[in-house]
């Protein structure tokens, strides 16, 4: 990734932006300035390896003119899922860990375009400043010497350490476990030192207290909360809704599944922020009120995640004056998933085991034409406008792509092509126009979650299938439902007992190993596995799984660049899912706030210390 | 008298224990997860989801989780939170007096208009006044609250932008300011309950009072040479009070379970928002202290309804 495609990127988003913006007749949509903050730190992160990222450029704006600390008043920010717990380890939902952070700080953040930046830490640790072991076996992190928590308490490596030794106890049940997985110590060095030493080479060693899951809780407020006493004591139930943080805010009120109100936390290690001297974070309601009360009424600051229909959000953000959509890149990705295993209901036990291949779907030219019969423009912009490029990549964002164009390259509709490929493999018309072969028609079962935008992506999709005598039955599961991991809950997506299901993944943080990692071989989802396993479409492929491997264990930044593309391309000539929309996250904004620089791979309100109005 | 209600609540007992079987049986047996928001993002994967389940005592077969749950119930423990980690009384005691406000004053509102307007259209059927009452009462009960709530909301918030639409729940009433404030962020959530109840409680006053004004009594009242107010206010209408006090005392423990759609529309803090999200997470101690404190209500006030027969109508004997 170099510095030009990084601005184009942004620059293609931000018009989009303006357009918008400008078509309701409201002023242009102010960019988000990046933080003037930390512009030397950023530049530190470049080497990082997995990012490999050239310096963030100056900030734009001369830092003198923003107001100092507590000259505003309050920040009032909506979420329409309601926070319910402020311990960022034991969040049951992103808006949890949204909430959580105007407090509770991880070692570094991840700017929007994949840079880390140093919060708890001196610098970000790498291989050229001895940060990160040569062998990528260990990291030390060195620790910024003038943080305090917000009772007074010196911030050191013993509240980082006592952090992993809370969740490394599965007692405790966080959910943030994943990202300490692998670890064979975490030791204090010194007081402002911490050596996190990996069982093997881990090739993208920030995965642990870094970004949106990665905060740091106070080893004095948590120490007795270590196992069961985490949900069960009187006292970390307080804790879990109260955590003491280095944040710029700390919480004096919280009504869990309603509201927070925070105030300035006086000893946050930067004099000059925040600029609001109160915040209130209100849950509730649904993403189109949320969306009115920014951009119409104007009622709230800034409202998270208007997933609102095109439609509708463009005639909000046209008629309302008040507000602008902010839009910015996430690695999510709306997606089909092909089943490669037979879900027939008649094989009993046996229905989506590995022993049991798909009647059809194992024929790589249905899938093809299944791919070519879609029309992913008009998905993309009649449903999802602002929040959505039609897109045949799963990684559609720097280093592995360049633009919105060009992730939409050579995967146009094609009828005619998608026709022959079924006429080649022996699928004829049948009188009713589905095609047959052998007996068999060509009838495919759809699923995915109730919500209104896929449901009519269903739509969509049937009456292109439709097209080239293809067969669908739709099927919508209740979000909860579908989603569930409970192993006796046949509709959800691990046990996917359907030809094909549709929803929205991707990796959550710059480094997409884990992520594609997900779909190998052996991580299929089966009965012995108890539909566990993150490959649900139970898709084999050697060559993929041997690109996997590789992956893990290069540490050359630009041949891991190479190895995704590979792999991603992989997933896509080999039709193992067809990538539809590629999504990034939409936010509403009021006209005056300014500073705001919400990053895909973190919190959104990761650098709410800098906003201002 | 003080046998009767004794007796009854003894056979409340089996009632609740059997009403608790119930839903805790339809909740257990229903798939969901409190981790699903995760279901789609890597960093959580179905294992660490499985691990939690597994700490949170999902995983046991339902039956025995429920005779946990009761255990603990029979102690006073109600059990915490899957998604907040807090007792579930903490919420409830948190919520109920928001609640109680919102719905109870809506409640209040609509008894106050619907019996003038049902006396008053009974007395002078089919008159305009009542061809309008009608209406306005089958519009009322026939439109739901999830239409009405955004319509009021798109006029009062978005157009006019005379009231505030999204609830601010941490204010509090110190002094006039915060009075009409408070106030103000009522008017629409109140409106909107109120006109729902309003039409279908001015039908049933409507109807005993037609029911009872022809009869007997109300004629030998008039023949003794009462004033016609006199007849219907204070012999017609405490007669026709007999099942609207019913009724009422039925909807009671209505008002403590909340507005589901409205309180979801305007953003309060209130029980039945506090259940339909427990519902959606799987938080099944939450669901089941609500719905099983609604039980309790309802029991308790078809006893309290029973005994008020005794008092308005003392042809009515016990035992």
């Amino acid at each position: 990734m170099n510095q030009q495609r990084i601005w184009s990127w942004m620059a293609a988003l931000l018009t989009g932006a303006m357009v918008l913006a400008a078509c309701g007749g409201a002023p242009p949509a102010q960019a988000p300035t990046p933080p003037p903050a930390t512009p030397t730190t950023a530049a530190a992160a470049t080497a990082a390896p997995a990012t490999a990222a050239t310096a963030a450029p100056a900030p734009t704006e001369a830092p003198a003119a923003r107001p100092g600390r507590g000259e505003g008043d309050t920040l009032r920010i909506l979420y329409w899922q309601a926070p319910t717990i402020l311990n960022t380890h034991l969040a049951v939902g992103t808006k949890d860990v949204e909430a959580s952070r105007l407090v509770l700080e991880p070692l570094a953040a991840i700017d929007p375009e994949g840079n880390f930046v140093p919060l708890l830490a001196e610098e970000i640790p790498t291989v050229e400043n001895g940060g990160v072991a040569q062998d990528f076996t260990s990291i030390t992190w060195k620790l910024r010497k003038d943080v305090q928590w917000s009772d007074g308490a010196p911030f050191t490596a013993a509240d980082v350490v006592f952090t992993y030794n809370y969740c490394a106890d599965p007692k405790t049940a966080c959910t943030s476990v994943a990202a300490f997985r692998g670890i064979k110590s975490v030791e204090a060095l010194d007081d402002y030192t911490v050596k996190i030493t990996w069982q093997a080479a881990n090739s993208y060693p920030y995965q642990v207290f870094t970004s949106a899951r990665g905060a740091i809780l106070q080893k004095a407020q948590f120490e007795k909360c270590v196992g069961e006493a985490a949900s069960t004591a009187a006292d970390c139930q307080a804790a879990n809704l109260a955590p003491i943080g280095t944040g710029p805010y700390k919480v004096v009120e919280f009504k869990p599944g309603d509201v927070v109100i925070y105030e300035i936390n006086e000893l946050y290690r930067d004099p000059e922020r925040p600029f609001f001297k109160r915040v209130e974070l209100k849950g509730g309601g649904d993403a189109p009120s949320a969306a009115r009360a920014v951009l119409q009424a104007g009622e709230v600051d800034w409202a998270w995640n208007l997933q609102v229909e095109a439609a509708v959000l463009q005639q909000l953000a046209n008629q309302g004056g008040q507000g602008i959509l902010v839009t910015y890149n996430t690695a999510n990705v709306e997606r089909l998933l092909i089943n490669f295993t037979n879900p027939d209901p008649a094989l009993g036990e046996e229905r989506g085991q590995l022993s049991q291949p798909h009647p059809f779907l194992t024929d790589l030219n249905v899938r093809r034409a299944l791919a070519l019969a879609i029309d992913r423009k008009a998905i993309a912009e009649q449903l999802y406008g602002p929040a959505g490029y039609p897109t045949c990549t799963l990684l559609w964002y720097p280093p592995f792509a360049e633009s919105v164009a060009d992730i939409f390259k050579g995967c146009d509709q094609d009828i005619a092509e998608a026709n022959r490929l079924l006429d080649e493999a022996g699928w004829t018309r049948g009188p009713d126009g589905v095609r047959v072969k052998d007996g068999r028609r060509l009838s495919l079962l759809f699923q995915t979650n109730v919500n209104t935008l896929r449901q009519k992506t269903q739509e969509l999709i049937k009456a292109n299938w439709a097209e080239i005598g293809v067969e669908t039955e739709l099927k919508s599961v209740d979000g909860s439902v579908f989603f569930g991991s409970d192993p006796g809950n046949p509709d959800n997506i691990g046990h996917f007992f359907a030809d094909i299901q549709m929803y929205t993944t991707g990796a959550t943080e710059p480094d997409p190993t884990s992520h594609l990692c997900g779909w190998i071989s052996s991580a299929a989802s089966q009965k012995e596995n108890e539909w566990r396993g993150t490959n649900n479409m139970r898709w084999q492929n050697a060559e993929y799984d041997a690109l996997c491997d590789q992956l893990r264990k290069e540490l050359d930044p630009a041949r891991r660049v190479e190895i995704a593309r590979q792999m991603d391309a992989l997933i896509v000539s080999d039709v193992a899912m067809i990538p539809l929309v590629a999504r990034p996250r939409v936010a509403g904004a009021s006209k005056d706030l300014k500073g705001y620089n919400p990053s895909g791979w973190d919190a959104e309100l990761w650098d709410v210390a800098n906003w201002y109005k | 008298m003080g046998r009767y209600i004794l007796r009854r609540l003894v056979f409340a007992i089996p009632t609740l224990l059997g009403i608790s079987v119930v839903i805790f049986a339809v909740l257990a047996l229903a798939p969901g997860d409190p981790l699903a928001q995760f279901a789609a993002d890597p960093s959580v994967p179905p294992e660490v989801r499985d691990q939690i389940r597994e700490n949170l005592g999902l995983n046991d077969p339902w039956y025995i989780r429920y005779f946990k749950w009761l255990a603990a119930l029979v102690r006073g423990d109600w059990g915490y939170s899957f998604t907040s980690r807090v007792p579930v009384l903490n919420l409830i005691v948190e919520r109920l007096p928001r609640t109680l406000q919102v719905v109870g004053v809506a409640y209040l509102v609509s008894i106050l208009i619907a019996i003038p307007i049902g006396i008053i259209s009974a007395v002078r059927p089919y008159s305009l006044f009542d061809n309008l009452a009608t209406t306005f009462a089958f519009i009322g009960f026939s439109v739901p609250t999830f239409f009405t709530g955004p319509l009021l909301i798109v006029i009062f918030s978005v157009r006019l932008n005379w009231l505030p639409f999204i609830y601010d729940t941490t204010l509090r009433v110190t002094d006039w300011e915060t009075f009409t404030r408070q106030v103000r962020q009522m008017i629409m959530p109140v409106t909107v309950l109120a006109l729902f109840q309003t039409g279908s409680l001015t039908r049933f006053v409507r109807a005993a009072m037609m029911e009872n004004l022809p009869s007997d009594y109300a004629r030998t009242a008039r023949a003794k040479g009462l004033g016609e107010r006199m007849v219907i206010l204070r012999h017609v209408f405490r007669n026709s009070m007999i099942p609207v006090v019913t009724l009422l005392a039925l909807g009671v423990p209505t008002i403590f379970t909340g507005a589901i759609v409205t309180e979801q529309i305007f953003r309060i803090n209130g029980i039945g928002e506090l259940l339909i999200k427990s519902i959606q997470t799987s938080d099944t101690p939450v669901v089941m202290a609500i719905t099983f404190i609604f039980a309790v209500l309802v029991v308790m006030f078809n006893l309290i309804a029973d005994v008020l027969y005794g008092i308005l109508d003392p042809r009515i004997r016990y035992d």
